[in-house]
């Protein structure tokens, strides 16, 4: 259609406006532009064309090159080509071959260049002094908190100090994070793994050995069936969808989305099952009780591979549909219905996130899914597993180094075993460690949680310490994760110093009224070096991208200024020259217990220069530097020769080539109280190809005198036990009864903070915990009966795509926070016209324990009428007063919000102490 | 020659915002333009759906058609880009652009108060390649570098496609023919009562 020019050249009248045109104004531009087109001798269509010019393209950033790094948002931990000229990042580019992402990013891995090009970076460091950020030295900061942090520790004792390390840092980064503590003579030491799965761990370790994803998300292809529960994998790891999409359109398999929300997630599932928060046991219970009634179980694995089955299934009575219905809200026959599905669509995998482990019976909860699996027979088989997204980027390397205040790094406890094994890896002596602790009992104790620490400061709980908290340092961990956030606020008020070494200030920084807050710039994981592992325990080489910005300094710098300080470097750095190679090679050298010994890291930094040549499905490299080997090296890798184990417990494998057991670790018999003796070893004839040993066997010890496998250093155990083709652990049953848990049999039990008092008669919670990590944690007397009354609306929370944990990186993203500025409470229309509010309108949301947030109301349909949800990213306003003005200058993120844990509940994992914030109570009013 | 095209699988579009701010971070985009943008419908209900859109560089394109100045032109590889020399923020594209692509800046960001901006499908501008004003002007000039569009390349579920419309096609064929058989084969579920 010929285009009519709507005004001729001379009718342009000299405009006043400033354009773009640097050299000539418009009437010059349009005769110059139409000349050339004549005499181009262009086709009379008005549109000028331009030929495009790949044929001869140059680049534009000549003499660049490309820098592998991997994001460091989530654990789905997805390449990053981070392309560097003249020692500036430039662009991002497509990390196209990478084999977990293809090139793939949410909004928050695609700007990952913003970590260090976000203006809002803490800049230098910064003490608070009336009340107002003053700008001081490294040396100043770096002297000033050392002297102050020796002077609490020589009045009060070392256990004055928490320290909360961080899912953030590299794996020697943690690593060291949990050698300070020890060197410094606490167990006060915690990190986010603790509020995001240490239920995970407890459950799923004490089920069959390691407490970590089995599978992975490639292997979520071979899935003929994706069971998600508690997981918004849509929003908290996008990535996965595109394994689990390829499943569900090429497998046909179904996807089986349950969560109290109709989530992101569940818009892409073939059955959505909305569950009442908190029911997750009996709903799984319920589907159990389905199989084993109709006998669909898988009978063969049971009998080789599982103990305490008929435990379990006498448990499992009482879960019929009909109860399980009363429970969770869901029709009888839909659970029926979807058993089917699980038990005529195998192998099925299953998903769970915070949905299932923040909660006071999560450890329960995540045991149930494992038995869920069991039963199935999903276990140790490609496209089966318990697929356990883990959250932060180095979650899980964190959680394997244990910067966790009831073990040592790679789970060896604290017991004294531990510290001597421990002891002869750092090469120093055991007694000079324990000399380091205020007595023997306090290197043993389980120290403060993440979930908790604050009670050491205020002790509104009793505290079972023999001093108070003077001092915290948040080294890479936000506070506004952290459930009754108005309480953690007072203990900032109140302690002496609170230490923050971060690239963003985060929250914390102004959640003090004190003059107690020190703010020391750290870099972002693209301005240092080291190791990370992701969710599926696959190990990847971040390469530095570019110098630290501003007057950052990086976690390792920081480290050794303050040790320097303490006293101690030289035997904290005894065998450490280069950093990080030589930290690597230290925990390669201790952590034996899970297989963290092979990856040494020239062998990781090949595969990640190598990625490329990992097949998407199977994570195999076939052909090339890396062939045989599965990507990152997932542990256990026995050995430097060994190729990872890309999928726990799977049989079908010899021992060498990634095959394993479940691990032997809860000894060869057990006696149950009913007087019943049952073998825990796997069945005779339960072998992995090339097994000397036919059948179940216990863990290896005494090749070495005096050792066994987890201990002997040489690692003649080891390779003695993989020559033999058997598993160093042992081969076991997985068990469905932990006799050492409190429900030995994953039971149902009502959240602290319940809206039914006939299911708290029917399902009361636990007895009060005295001493429970260090402080009387409550559950009978905070199971009231009547907070419904009052509070009569269920509160949980959740994600969102753009924002990542406490949201201080995210929310200093101008491109995100431009997504997503404000904060809000989803109220379902029918409960929001009850209320008489209209989408907008501004409501205060109160809980049973104090707190308050004033927030915008988001009429949504993803939550029932029942229900309300809260975002917990946002952060810089404190019950319904704006914090803005208090950040350091120029560091204020773009958006500020309430934070939704001012107003979560009350609530602690009985194992664990992992926070309840996924189910608890609120009243809702128009502000 | 190829014709550039986008498609955007709803399938699989999992409202990531992935696309729309690998956009925004590889131009330079400033804050209050987008580009693209994922739009969801029937969120929270049975049936939601995301789909990602920016500029469709139509074949016969109304900004094209509509525009008084010629500010808007057609590559011979289909893509349609704005010369923001000769734009005259007159907004008469983003009325007849029934995709609501054509971008407005407000103050004095990114050149100019006014200029139209919009989905350059990476591929620049009229300034030389990779020269610093096309840079500033109009962002990265990927297709000259003979690279695909940060949109699509950094999808995380490969929902969005761009290049050439034949292999776009092509590809979405293939996927929907995975999804139609066997069980999930329409017809199926009527003619079995089953899942």
């Amino acid at each position: 259609m010929p285009s009519k020019k709507l005004l001729k050249k001379e009718d342009f009248s000299r405009s006043s406006t400033k354009t773009i045109n640097y050299n000539f104004d418009r009437r010059t531009f349009l005769k110059f532009s139409t000349a050339t087109a004549a005499l181009a001798g262009l086709s009379t269509m008005p549109s000028v064309v331009k030929k495009s010019r790949a044929a001869n393209a140059k680049s534009p950033y000549p003499k660049s090159e490309i820098i592998r790094t991997v994001c460091t948002h989530c654990a789905v931990a997805c390449g990053v080509y981070a392309e560097v000229q003249n020692g500036v990042w430039v662009r991002q580019e497509i990390a196209q071959d990478h084999p977990i992402s293809r090139g793939g990013h949410c909004c928050k891995g695609a700007s990952a260049i913003d970590m260090v090009k976000s203006e809002k970076r803490l800049k230098h460091p910064l003490k608070k002094v009336n009340g107002k950020w003053q700008k001081i030295s490294w040396k100043q900061v770096l002297d000033e908190v050392s002297e102050k942090l020796m002077k609490f520790r020589e009045e009060n004792g070392p256990d004055s100090v928490m320290w909360i390390g961080s899912a953030k840092v590299s794996n020697e980064m943690a690593y060291l994070q949990r050698k300070l503590a020890a060197f410094w003579g606490t167990n006060n030491i915690d990190h986010q793994a603790r509020i995001c799965h240490s239920t995970t761990v407890a459950g799923v370790a004490n089920t069959w050995g390691y407490g970590a994803m089995t599978n992975s998300m490639n292997d979520i292809r071979n899935s003929k069936c994706i069971f998600m529960i508690g997981s918004n994998a849509a929003e908290a790891h996008p990535i996965s969808m595109q394994h689990i999409l390829y499943a569900k359109e090429v497998n046909n398999a179904p996807v089986i989305v349950v969560d109290p929300r109709f989530t992101k997630t569940a818009a892409k599932a073939t059955d959505f099952v909305q569950i009442r928060s908190g029911t997750d046991t009996a709903y799984v219970m319920g589907l159990i009780n389905v199989i084993l009634e109709n006998g669909w179980e898988d009978k063969d694995f049971i009998r080789r591979r599982v103990s305490g089955f008929e435990q379990l299934k006498k448990e499992a009575k009482n879960y019929p549909p009909e109860v399980v219905s009363e429970v969770t809200g869901v029709p009888a026959e839909d659970i029926t219905r979807v058993a089917k599905i699980l038990a005529q669509n195998r192998p099925g995998t299953i998903v769970w996130c915070m949905g299932g482990t923040q909660h006071s019976i999560g450890s329960s909860m995540t045991r149930a899914y494992c038995i869920l699996q069991l039963v199935l027979g999903n276990m140790g088989v490609a496209g089966g597993g318990t697929n356990i997204f883990r959250g932060h980027d180095n979650v899980q390397g964190a959680t394997d180094m244990c910067v966790l205040s009831h073990s040592l790094p790679a789970y060896y406890g604290l017991s004294d075993g531990a510290w001597k094994h421990w002891s002869r890896v750092w090469d120093v002596d055991y007694e000079w460690i324990k000399s380091r602790f205020h007595n023997e009992e306090y290197m043993g104790k389980p120290g403060f949680t993440l979930s908790r620490w604050y009670e050491g400061a205020i002790q509104d709980d009793e505290i079972t310490q023999y001093t108070s908290l003077k001092a915290v340092v948040f080294w890479g961990c936000s506070s506004n994760s952290q459930s009754q956030y108005h309480k953690l606020k007072r203990a900032l008020d109140k302690l002496d110093m609170v230490v923050i070494i971060d690239p963003f200030p985060t929250m914390t920084a102004v959640a003090s009224d004190k003059d107690n807050v020190y703010l020391l710039p750290s870099t972002s994981q693209y301005e240092t070096t080291g190791s990370v592992t992701s969710s599926q325990r696959g190990i990847q080489w971040r390469y530095k991208v570019v110098d630290p910005v501003y007057d950052a300094k990086d976690d390792y710098t920081i480290l050794s200024e303050l040790v320097d300080r303490f006293g101690f470097a030289d035997k904290f750095y005894k065998n450490i020259k280069t950093v990080p190679e030589d930290v690597t090679r230290e925990l390669n050298k201790g952590s034996l217990t899970i297989g963290y010994n092979g990856q040494t890291p020239e062998r990781i930094k090949k595969h990640t220069d190598n990625w490329h040549t990992f097949d998407v499905i199977t994570l195999e490299a076939k052909g090339g530097p890396c062939d045989g080997e599965y990507y990152g090296l997932p542990w256990p890798c026995w050995t430097e020769e060994h190729p990872g184990t890309p999928i726990l417990y799977d049989m079908s494998k010899p021992v060498k080539k990634g095959g394993l057991p479940f691990r032997a670790r809860f000894g060869t018999e057990y006696t149950y109280p009913d007087g019943k003796k049952e073998n825990q070893l796997a069945a005779p004839g339960t072998t992995m190809p090339g097994s000397e040993a036919e059948g179940g066997y216990p863990e290896f010890s005494g090749v070495v005198e005096g050792t066994n496998w987890k201990t002997d250093l040489s690692q003649k155990t080891i390779k003695y036990a993989l020559d033999k083709g058997m598993a160093p652990f042992g081969n076991a049953r997985a068990r469905c009864y932990v006799w050492d848990f409190l429900d030995p049999i994953p039971v149902h039990r009502e959240p602290l903070h319940s809206p039914s008092p006939e299911m708290i008669k029917k399902y009361p919670t636990y007895d009060d915990q005295p001493d429970h990590y260090r402080v009387f944690t409550k559950y009978k007397s905070e199971q009231k009966l009547d907070w419904y009354k009052e509070f009569p609306l269920i509160l949980t929370t959740g994600r969102m795509v753009e924002y990542m944990g406490g949201g201080a990186e995210t929310r200093s993203n101008k491109y995100l926070a431009e997504l997503q500025p404000d904060m809000y409470a989803e109220v379902n229309v029918e409960t929001a016209n009850n209320y008489g509010l209209r989408d907008g309108d501004m409501i205060w949301i109160e809980s049973p324990n104090g707190g308050k947030i004033k927030v915008q109301t988001k009429i949504s349909a993803r939550v029932d009428k029942d229900t309300i949800f809260l975002p917990f990213h946002f952060g810089g306003f404190f019950m319904g007063d704006s914090w803005s003005g208090k950040y350091p200058e120029g560091t204020e993120p773009y958006v500020l919000g309430e934070a939704a844990n001012v107003v979560t509940n009350y609530g602690y994992d009985i194992v664990t102490q992992m926070q309840e914030t996924k189910t608890g109570l609120c009243k809702m009013s128009k502000a | 020659m190829a014709r550039m095209r986008f498609l955007c699988d709803v399938e699989r579009c999992i409202d990531c915002a992935g696309c729309a701010v690998a956009c925004k971070e590889g131009h330079n985009v400033p804050v209050g333009i987008n580009r693209r943008r994922v739009i969801s419908i029937n969120e929270g209900e049975p049936g939601e759906k995301s789909i990602s859109v920016a500029c469709m560089h139509c074949s016969d394109a109304p900004c094209i058609a509509v525009c008084p100045v010629d500010a808007l032109y057609q590559r011979d590889d289909g893509i349609v880009n704005v010369n923001k020399d000769t734009c005259i923020g007159c907004g008469y594209c983003f009325f007849a652009c029934p995709f609501g692509a054509p971008q407005f800046p407000k103050g004095n960001s990114f050149g100019a108060r006014g200029v139209m901006d919009k989905c350059t499908f990476c591929a620049g501008g009229p300034d030389e390649d990779f020269s610093d004003r096309e840079m500033k002007l109009y962002g990265q000039n990927r297709i000259a570098e003979g690279k695909v569009p940060l949109c699509a390349g950094m999808c995380s579920t490969k929902a969005l496609l761009a290049g050439d419309g034949d292999k776009v096609a092509n590809i979405y064929r293939e996927r929907v023919f995975k999804r139609g058989s066997g069980a999930n084969a329409w017809g199926w579920s009527r003619a079995y009562d089953k899942k």
